[in-house]
């Protein structure tokens, strides 16, 4: 397998490991299991309720920094990084 | 200091400090009026992003529908945020690394067809016109309750600071205007946010004060809120009443639409490096997430003070924001049992649901309906949309901080009807004039062509402003869905398959177009009396269809991608060389 085609799969599988997470938090915890979660307390929160309406956008801040900063080794690693700005 | 002269004053000086940064920063070039000439630093067009994404609707309206809706609020606050993560890892560092003006551009090229260029410049076009037709609405409402003008005057005095920023400036002064936008609406959406939530929870940082206690008492805000709410007889405020699944797919549609709209997308276009690509959704995201983890909170907070402050007032006695707003229609008071005491409980007061006010005042001075009275006790109407404007005035504020909101709101709205403008107009210079009809065209021409074609949007969006057409509300639910079906999908396959080909592409655009098209005319236009759950294909509503309009794309962009011959090399080669920011040895 070619770097190129290590490179391309790195970032696949970073991809969708995120996109699981954005996946079981917005649509899981936020909307299918949101009336099972809303039976536990988080501070004054129904659980299901606290993660529809902030908990999934604390969530998605994360996990846009997350992929930005393992994109960046992952562009080092194989020597595809951009030059600094002159 | 009167609050008229201060939201003068507040008004006067965010649009002196816009013109200013216009001036200071015209473009010269074509470069610079499309992709503010890709200099920006990623956090600055991180400010930028969130201005343009954050509209009259996100600064206005939607707390107003949490505070009334509670749980099923939340399609909102996930469907405008998350669209940012697919945003980022799905498509903004490979747009950025193809480098080009529009997405037309994309489109066109990587699909090696003029159709499909065509039929996305098509999409761009009714896209941002459904949606700048209500920012310039939302301005003039503004100015007619703040600066008591006309509200045709208040959208002509929009159109001109619009216009001489957007047609002067393009992409380079839009974006350093916006910025300066962002500021202005955060600052002007937190202020009163903190200031109620320390009088309603003694916690200054609304977003958390929203899981606190009552100031003063032993009970959590929200299970203070859900008692009012069930004990008025209305849903309690952290249950909602749609259905799953039409909650499931109105997230979705709302996530890939802001994935898929092309004023955001171009953003990123306006970034030196990809890597600023991928960090600076990161960052847009996080100055969006500072209004939408407020927003539920803005919403429970003016949930409860509207319940303690209206219910059992004796209209006589009446604060005069209520009669302010009772005067502009946005507020109506049916005396079912003649009283003379508001009474505030569940389901909707009157039949038609909205006021329709004659000319007469009743014995207490209230404006009297033609509505027939409804069964149960509830006798008040609030429009949902007056609750941002409105709550400063509820909690008893002062003058200053009205003035504020008002300048927020216009921030909020003339920033997001400056990138839709621009997307406008470069779509006709760019997509239309230089790579379709008149490709000889010199630079010159074509920065002539798109300050035109700005000038003349800004006209059209004026006229809606002016004259609404009355099925504006309504089409909103077009900009999310037709995004979501067909620019999304066909980026995406763009990006992440280099067997998709233009017969794929453009018979899947057109049928999650088409489908998701009909779907909402079907019911909004043609058979609005069935417009409800038992009709509707799986108990999908318009707004959530754009989502089936995106499966169905991509599955017939399936199918025909392999019954049809592959794309030639050199668009493999150039999918390759989007993979990767920068070529490998």
């Amino acid at each position: 397998m070619s770097d190129r085609e290590k490179y391309w799969r790195a970032n696949l599988k970073l991809m969708l490991g995120l996109l699981t997470i954005w996946f079981l938090v917005s649509f899981g915890c936020g909307i299918l299991f949101a009336d099972f979660l809303n039976q536990f307390r988080f501070f004054g929160f129904k659980l299901g309720f606290w993660f529809s309406q902030q908990g999934s956008i604390f969530v998605f801040v994360a996990l846009i920094f997350v992929y930005a900063w393992q994109m960046n080794r992952l562009d080092k690693r194989y020597g595809v990084d951009e030059e600094e700005q002159p | 200091m009167s609050a008229q002269f201060l939201t003068y004053l507040f008004v006067g000086l965010s649009f002196g400090l816009y013109i200013a940064i216009a001036v200071w920063s015209r473009s010269g070039s074509t470069d610079e009026f499309y992709v503010a000439g890709g200099h920006v630093n990623p956090v600055a067009n991180g400010a930028a992003t969130a201005a343009d994404w954050m509209s009259a609707a996100s600064f206005l309206s939607m707390a107003g529908i949490i505070a009334f809706e509670g749980a099923d609020g939340a399609r909102y606050l996930m469907g405008w945020t998350g669209g940012y993560v697919l945003l980022a890892l799905l498509l903004a560092p490979y747009l950025r690394k193809f480098a080009r003006f529009t997405v037309p551009d994309f489109v066109g090229d990587r699909y090696y067809s003029q159709t499909a260029r065509l039929v996305a410049v098509v999409c761009v076009i009714f896209i941002s016109f459904t949606y700048v037709a209500g920012q310039m609405r939302g301005v003039g409402v503004v100015f007619s309750r703040f600066l008591e003008v006309d509200i045709n005057t208040g959208v002509v005095i929009g159109m001109g600071i619009v216009f001489f920023y957007a047609v002067l400036g393009g992409m380079k002064g839009i974006t350093y205007t916006q910025v300066a936008q962002f500021c202005v609406l955060i600052f002007a959406y937190l202020v009163p946010a903190i200031l109620i939530s320390i009088a309603l929870t003694n916690n200054p940082l609304p977003m958390f004060g929203l899981g606190s206690t009552v100031a003063g008492e032993n009970v959590y805000l929200l299970d203070k809120l859900d008692g009012m709410t069930t004990e008025l007889g209305m849903t309690a405020f952290t249950d909602g009443s749609k259905s799953t699944i039409d909650i499931f797919f109105i997230t979705a549609a709302l996530m890939a639409g802001t994935a898929g709209l092309p004023h955001v997308i171009v953003r990123f276009f306006t970034v030196p490096r990809v890597r600023d690509a991928r960090i600076s959704a990161g960052y847009a995201l996080v100055f969006i997430a500072l209004l939408y983890t407020t927003a539920p909170a803005v919403a429970a907070f003016a949930r409860i003070n509207i319940i303690q402050h209206i219910d059992g007032m004796v209209y006589a006695d009446a604060p005069e924001w209520f009669r302010k707003w009772e005067d502009s229609g946005l507020i109506a008071w049916l005396d079912k049992d003649n009283d003379g005491t508001v009474r505030y409980r569940g389901g909707a007061a009157m039949s038609p649901a909205t006021p329709q006010f004659t000319a007469e005042r009743g014995d207490n001075g209230q404006r009297l309906l033609s509505n027939a009275p409804t069964a149960n006790d509830n006798e008040l109407y609030i429009d949902r949309d007056i609750i941002v404007l409105a709550h400063p005035e509820i909690a008893g504020l002062p003058d200053w901080v009205i003035a504020l909101v008002a300048a927020g709101g216009l921030a909020a709205a003339l920033s997001t009807a400056a990138g839709l403008l621009l997307v406008i107009s470069t779509a006709v210079s760019h997509d239309l004039m230089k790579r379709t009809f008149r490709p000889d065209i010199t630079e010159r021409q074509e920065l002539l062509y798109a300050r035109i074609a700005a000038a003349v949007a800004i006209g059209v969006a004026g006229l809606f402003g002016i004259y609404p057409p009355g099925f504006v509300a309504q089409v909103v639910a077009f900009a999310f869905g037709l995004a979501a079906a067909s620019f999304f999908p066909v980026i995406l396959l763009g990006i992440f398959s280099t067997r998709m080909n233009k017969e794929a592409a453009i018979t899947g655009m057109l049928t999650g177009l088409i489908f998701t098209f009909g779907y909402i005319v079907w019911f909004k236009f043609v058979s609005p009396e069935t417009n409800n759950a038992d009709h509707w294909w799986f108990g999908i509503s318009p707004e959530g269809i754009g989502t089936l309009g995106m499966l169905f794309n991509f599955a017939v962009s399936f199918v025909v991608m392999k019954l049809t011959p592959p794309p030639p090399a050199h668009i493999r080669q150039l999918v390759e060389n989007i993979r990767i920011p920068r070529a490998m040895e």
